[in-house]
């Protein structure tokens, strides 16, 4: 069931290549289907799932040989890590197609390298074989830089080609740390189980684990390397920055986590505090970033910086609390960016063509457009971690397991919450709300808000009101799948 | 499930309300003042079938929420909860009463209302921290707008203010919370107050760390302290709560600010006793400030609404007192066993009575500006002539708010001296002053505002009307009646201060 996530999304992306005429209707329908119906699989499977093996180890969804003489297989598994992403992606690729319902330039190229992309992101997600992850991870790839160039805003040439020259510098370093570890094991195989299984020599992992973690991290937007990420968000079209800090900051993350820390333990165990440092910088440093910017994308772009710092930290807690907190911030920083970054691409620069806060102040947007005003507050306040929404529940396990860890890591991030509450306070005040000084000016109108947009919005907004309220929805598929013999390695390294 | 019908009902009419059609305000008014009476109504039930003799929580639901958290949807009321939730209910339709012109988006006004009712409840019910905190902290949104939609002109500054002060203290609290989370053994973490005061009792806390103990207490004590707020943290509430409309700063004052100190009573105190104790000192002196500081600051004021500000930081100091004169005085039990339930008895009448009387005089000061269009202390003069009924009621709630016995103020205010003379004698001869500037400055109100020769353009100053005549009536007989009747209020809150006292 699982795997037609992938290929729904492809032959989507394929029907649409042939389709003829240029009318968006028939494309953005077609892609809304396609996306429904990848949610639909990724629910279902996660069902099916969680009824068969209780979610915990992995379950395999497709399983054959592709080249053999290397030992490469074409093996797809779930546990509860990845169901809990594929869900994630499932959500966010339909929430995408409906903020993306005015697209009417080369509609059917859009939507088709749109469902590229998500077949990419879901089979990173599904893949064991660490060949195949690798290859969906670059199939990811292209379509994302295509999207911003052809349909992106601001220096968008720019934007989009600093994005795929820091992905590629992170793949190649990716490559060459399997491609050793493949040589090293000499086992004849890519497959992560296998592998998991191999003692590599700790001088080998103590590089490996460097050269890969970081590969992935790149994507993940982990400081210093966290450059592309601003640019790319704000110059990539709306549906993109979503699924770009929604989704695809995740495969760095994912990767980082499921490959890296479980290949290379003892690697890990020598790197844990200096990445720890990075990942603490990262969360202070976006939030102060994003405290000072006049564009009301860089402050979300930045934000992400900030927010997946905290994913990055809690991996390195080491803690079963703390990387079932990452996990789950994953989720919810995705859903949660990909909603603030609607309101801000769609719903506010579609309409106002401006994207600067001293501008859109005086405009009063809270009087032009309440339902966007109201979307930002609930968001705002689920960014801002408070209780009630999902990031609430992550960030509490990640400091939690960080006060366990590194207790003046945990002091660090939790000021870098409070900035962060900062710099969504002050957005929110200057985008929506006018200043006192200029409050009388008239009131400019704008198109309303369409109903796409609506139960784009509320999707989001319902999700992460309920992973908030019952977290325990995907707690149930994150812990189980922690305590599986896969993380074993992990744990070792913990105590060691 | 009583407990959750009356968290969640305004919840729920809340947003009912918000989403009504932007020509259906009246409605949306109507519903979300009905729902209001109906949550009085159920509040004065629970009152009704609460047994007075039985320790401990009651009406307790207990449902696993996030277990491998400790997380639970525990709620359950003891005598102070319930005394909470009954002011909270009595205060937000009053509240809503004196908003009832609001003119801009009403609608949304009143549903902000009732979340912020929703909030209380939820805080005052909670017996989990997180569950307590997600309460404490759903509060602040709909306060936040409510001043910087509505509020006067500096409405902008004034609601930055106490989100960005309140905001700060909340996350020292939440990660202090983590930390004792984290740190606390396997076997005994919980997020469960009660079973947080347990562990505390047997020094299974902090892991045996004397400093981490500090810096765990000092994080919590800033998140309740700016909440009430306690000098030196008190700033952002003058701003707060003169920028207001009317009915959000009797909101605010009457029923948030009480979040508090209950804070305080509930998680402070018996979570980390030998800290209080500790503490002791610097804590009473700062209390001490909390009454003098804002008395004498009102007394310089010229502005009405400032002048009740202040005074609501000094009546709140009283109850502060109170707090840390009584904690952190045990040696396995209670050493001053009847001065301390006195001094505690005390705080608790005092945040009824606090809440029944500074709302009272935030509206007063509200029909003031509305008629007058002016609320500074020498604009008016001789009103009495003018309006003898307005006079009269506002004249009540002063006299209540210096502490006239008989009114409901007194009492209070009475018992927490009666302890706290005992058991901080110092503090308490400190913070005498605070009694006398405040009834200075609320005499100077009085005379300043009615008294003297009415000036010509004041002639004709309307007197209450019918409708706010029954608005306020309510409030000014339930002024009375806790002041004759005090023993309603200690008959409930006694046994809770009892075994309170055992953890303190």
């Amino acid at each position: 069931m699982l795997a037609w996530t992938i290929y729904i999304s492809f032959l989507g992306a394929a029907v649409l290549m042939f389709l003829p005429g240029e009318n968006p209707r028939p494309a953005r329908t077609l892609a809304l289907l396609a996306a429904l119906a990848g949610l639909a699989c990724a629910v279902m499977g996660a069902v099916d799932c969680h009824s068969h093996a209780g979610a915990g180890a992995l379950t395999d969804v497709a399983n054959a040989p592709w080249i053999a003489e290397l030992g490469i297989r074409y093996h797809l598994a779930a546990d509860g890590i990845s169901l809990a992403l594929v869900l994630l992606t499932g959500i966010a690729a339909v929430a995408g197609v409906l903020f993306s319902w005015n697209v009417e330039n080369r509609s059917r190229e859009f939507f088709a390298l749109y469902l590229a992309l998500m077949g990419g992101v879901y089979g990173v997600f599904l893949s064991v074989d660490l060949f195949l992850l690798f290859v969906f991870y670059e199939v990811a790839i292209i379509p994302k830089y295509f999207l911003i160039v052809i349909w992106g805003s601001t220096r968008r040439e720019y934007g989009a080609m600093k994005l795929a020259l820091y992905s590629f510098v992170g793949s190649a370093m990716v490559l060459v740390g399997l491609i050793a570890a493949y040589v090293v094991a000499g086992t004849k195989t890519f497959d992560l189980a296998e592998l998991a299984k191999v003692p590599f020599p700790p001088a080998f992992q103590n590089w490996a684990f460097v050269v890969v973690f970081v590969g992935f991290a790149i994507l993940a937007g982990l400081w210093p390397f966290h450059t592309w990420a601003p640019t790319g968000h704000v110059a990539a079209p709306t549906a993109a920055s979503m699924l770009l800090a929604g989704v695809v900051m995740k495969l760095g993350a994912y990767g980082a986590l499921r490959v890296a820390m479980i290949l290379f333990p003892i690697g890990l165990h020598t790197w844990q505090n200096t990445i720890a440092v990075l990942a603490v910088v990262g969360i202070v440093y976006g939030a102060l970033v994003a405290l000072v910017q006049q564009d009301f994308k860089f402050v979300i772009g930045y934000s992400s910086v900030s927010h997946m710092g905290f994913v990055l930290l809690g991996l390195m807690t080491l803690t079963q609390i703390g990387l079932s907190g990452a996990v789950l911030q994953m989720f919810s920083h995705g859903i949660i960016a990909g909603l603030l970054f609607a309101v801000v691409g769609r719903m506010v620069y579609d309409r106002t063509h401006t994207r600067d806060l001293e501008v859109l102040q005086p405009m009063n947007l809270n009087r032009v457009l309440p339902f966007a005003a109201v979307t930002f507050v609930i968001g705002g306040a689920a960014s801002m971690g408070l209780p009630g929404f999902s990031g609430f529940i992550a960030e509490l396990q990640i400091l939690v397991g960080a006060w366990q860890s590194f207790p003046v890591f945990g002091v660090l991030a939790a000021v870098g919450i409070l900035v962060g509450i900062a710099f969504t306070l002050r957005v929110l005040l200057k985008a929506f709300f006018a200043d006192d000084k200029v409050e009388a000016r008239p009131l400019t109108p704008c198109p309303r808000i369409s109903l796409p947009e609506r139960v784009g919005a509320l999707l989001l907004l319902a999700t992460t009101v309920t992973i908030g309220l019952c977290p325990g929805l995907l707690l149930d598929f994150i812990t189980p799948a922690l305590n599986s013999p896969l993380m074993q390695p992990l744990w070792k390294a913990a105590t060691r | 499930m009583i407990l959750s019908i009356l968290t969640f009902l305004p919840l729920a009419v809340g947003v009912l309300v918000a989403l009504l059609g932007p020509d259906r305000q009246k409605l949306g008014r109507n519903l979300a003042f009905a729902t209001s009476l109906l949550a009085l109504a159920v509040a004065v039930g629970l009152w009704a079938s609460f047994d007075n003799a039985k320790a401990g929580m009651q009406f307790v639901e207990s449902v696993s929420w996030v277990p491998s958290l400790g997380i639970e949807y525990h709620l359950g009321l003891d005598g102070l909860g319930l005394i909470m939730v009954l002011l909270s209910a009595l205060i937000v339709p009053f509240a809503m009463l004196a908003s009832w012109k609001i003119e801009n988006n009403p609608k949304l006004y009143f549903s902000l209302m009732l979340f912020l009712e929703a909030g209380l409840f939820g805080t005052f019910t909670a017996q989990n921290f997180i569950h307590w905190f997600l309460f404490w902290e759903l509060s602040l949104i709909p306060a936040f707008f409510l001043i910087r939609i509505w509020g006067g002109p500096k409405r902008a500054y004034a609601a930055s203010q106490v989100f960005i002060y309140t905001m700060g203290g909340s996350v020292a609290m939440l990660a202090a919370f983590l930390a004792l989370y984290a740190t606390t053994d396997a076997s005994t973490r919980s997020f469960d107050f009660a079973q947080l005061a347990a562990t505390a009792h047997q020094g299974g806390l902090f892991a045996g760390h004397k400093t981490l103990a500090t810096a765990i207490f000092l994080g919590v004590l800033l998140g309740l302290a700016v909440k009430v707020p306690l000098v030196p943290f008190h700033t952002w509430l003058p701003a707060a709560y003169s920028e207001a409309p009317t009915g959000t700063a009797m909101l605010l004052t009457g029923a948030m600010s009480k979040m508090g100190v209950y804070g305080f009573l509930r998680v402070l105190c018996p979570i980390f006793p030998e800290q209080m104790q500790a503490w002791r000192t610097p804590l009473l002196v700062l209390a001490a400030a909390t009454i003098v500081l804002p008395a004498a600051a009102a007394f310089a004021q010229k502005d009405l609404k400032r002048m009740v500000a202040y005074s609501s930081i000094n009546h709140l100091g009283y109850c502060l007192l109170g707090i840390f004169a009584a904690a952190g005085l045990t040696d396995g039990s209670a050493l001053f066993p009847n001065e301390q339930a006195a001094a505690l008895n005390g705080v608790i009448l005092q945040m009824f009575n606090h809440g029944l009387t500074a709302s009272a005089l935030f509206y007063f000061v509200g029909l003031i500006e509305q008629r007058g269009g002016a609320r500074g202390l020498n604009d008016f003069g001789g009103l009495r002539q003018a309006a003898p009924v307005f006079c009269g009621l506002m004249g009540i709630a002063l006299f209540a708010s210096l502490g006239l016995p008989g009114l409901n103020g007194f009492p209070g205010e009475f018992l927490i001296f009666k302890g706290t003379l005992h058991l901080a004698e110092r503090a308490s001869v400190l913070s005498i002053p605070g009694l006398l500037l405040t009834a200075i400055f609320l005499l100077t109100i009085l005379q300043r505002v009615f008294s003297g020769p009415l000036a010509g353009k004041w002639n004709g100053w309307p007197d209450l009307t019918l409708g706010e005549r029954l608005t306020v009536l309510p409030v000014v007989a339930l002024m009375f009646v806790f002041g004759i009747f005090p023993q309603l209020l200690t008959g409930l809150a006694n046994l809770a201060v009892l075994q309170m006292l055992k953890s303190f």
